[in-house]
């Protein structure tokens, strides 16, 4: 009955972020929409403390992080903050990693294919999102290392070969029950997947690419939903895996150029972005 | 069990087409506080990691949700903060 009426006020959380998403595409209800969305997220942690209890421990955990979002974001300049998204959407990736990687280590998780196939999906796109946006951070801040677009030798075939292994990898972790040591290579190929498939995309770019990687954070965080059978994760994951892709096709648009084009055509666009990174 | 499997997949499909729906018309300087407000929240995962950290049957597994947490609450925190200050620089322009 508890548990019942829990998931039933994760309900009310879930509307409320799609209520604050829809008010967030129009330039007058913006800063409300932004307001909804974190009362909704606010509404969700509080729900989720009052099953889980409220330990030291976890206190611990949410003030640091507080601590350390607050002062990044509050010392940010307006100019620096599509690499500030960058860095916190890597974070929120990496999280599904180790969410997920945290469930397998647990006896009492349910270890049927249906679990380990979600798990295994949300560290891998966890993974990508972590790597790939560090890499557009780079970009973005201009880190000496990524000034010009990275040129890995046939990185077209390198990234076919990582998939390949990664499905190979999925099936024998869903097949066989056999967890944790595929978990973690899957978590290690998919992270050098998100530099190599990052690092030739120009930081002209990188808006696009930010947001897609957006996408698959939330993509990631529905996935995390599964392995704990939790609703307002699914919707909310869901809702910014869609949305994120529609997001990243009309900024895609308003720079006259296409998805495939950016994602695939990376060291085409080498010439274009020897300028400042257009936001 | 597989009820529930089904059940949480028929949730899923619906709420990606709500996604798909739910952002039509953006104007462009909408483009970045848009992205950033939905990868605040992307941060739901903080539930998820709430749920680990307090795991009593795994030490090791609640470590790990431990850095989720701290993670995720980043994500959140910073996410929401640098959304709003964006949103901030539009006002006296409208």
């Amino acid at each position: 009955m508890y548990d019942a009426l829990i998931n039933l006020a994760y309900v009310v959380s879930a509307i409320l972020f799609i209520f604050g998403l829809k008010f967030m595409s129009h330039p007058r209800t913006a800063v409300k929409g932004n307001l909804v969305s974190a009362g909704a997220m606010l509404l969700a942690i509080l729900l989720t403390l009052l099953v889980t209890g409220v330990g030291a421990y976890v206190v611990a955990g949410l003030v640091i992080g507080s601590i350390i979002g607050i002062v990044l974001a509050v010392k940010i300049q307006m100019t620096e903050m599509p690499q500030l998204v960058a860095l916190f959407n890597g974070f929120g990736g990496a999280a599904t990693v180790f969410v997920a990687g945290a469930e397998l280590l647990r006896p009492n998780t349910i270890g049927t294919s249906d679990v380990l196939l979600a798990a295994a999906l949300s560290g891998l796109i966890g993974a990508v999102t972590f790597w790939g946006s560090l890499v557009a951070y780079g970009k973005l801040q201009e880190l000496q290392m990524f000034k010009k677009p990275i040129d890995i030798p046939s990185v077209h075939l390198i990234n076919a070969i990582m998939v390949m292994v990664l499905l190979l990898l999925i099936i024998l972790m869903t097949g066989t029950g056999y967890s944790v040591l595929p978990y973690l290579l899957i978590v290690i190929i998919a992270s050098v997947l998100g530099v190599t498939l990052v690092a030739p995309i120009g930081g002209a770019d990188m808006p696009v690419v930010i947001a897609l990687l957006n996408s698959y954070s939330g993509l990631a965080a529905a996935a995390t939903g599964f392995v704990i059978e939790n609703n307002v994760l699914i919707i909310s994951g869901s809702l910014v895996g869609a949305s994120g892709i529609v997001l990243t096709q009309i900024m895609c648009k308003a720079m006259n150029r296409s998805l495939l084009n950016v994602v695939f055509g990376g060291l085409q666009s080498a010439a274009a972005s020897t300028g400042p990174a257009a936001d | 069990r597989y009820h529930a499997l089904v059940a949480s997949l028929t949730i899923f499909i619906l709420a990606i087409f709500i996604g798909f729906e739910l952002i039509t018309k953006v104007p462009p300087t909408l483009h970045t506080p848009l992205m950033s407000g939905s990868n605040a929240i992307s941060g739901i995962s903080i539930v998820g990691a709430l749920i680990a950290a307090s795991a009593g049957d795994s030490w090791l597994a609640a470590f790990i949700g431990l850095i989720a947490v701290i993670l995720a609450t980043i994500n959140v925190v910073g996410g929401y903060l640098v959304t709003h200050r964006m949103l901030e620089m539009f006002k006296p322009k409208r």
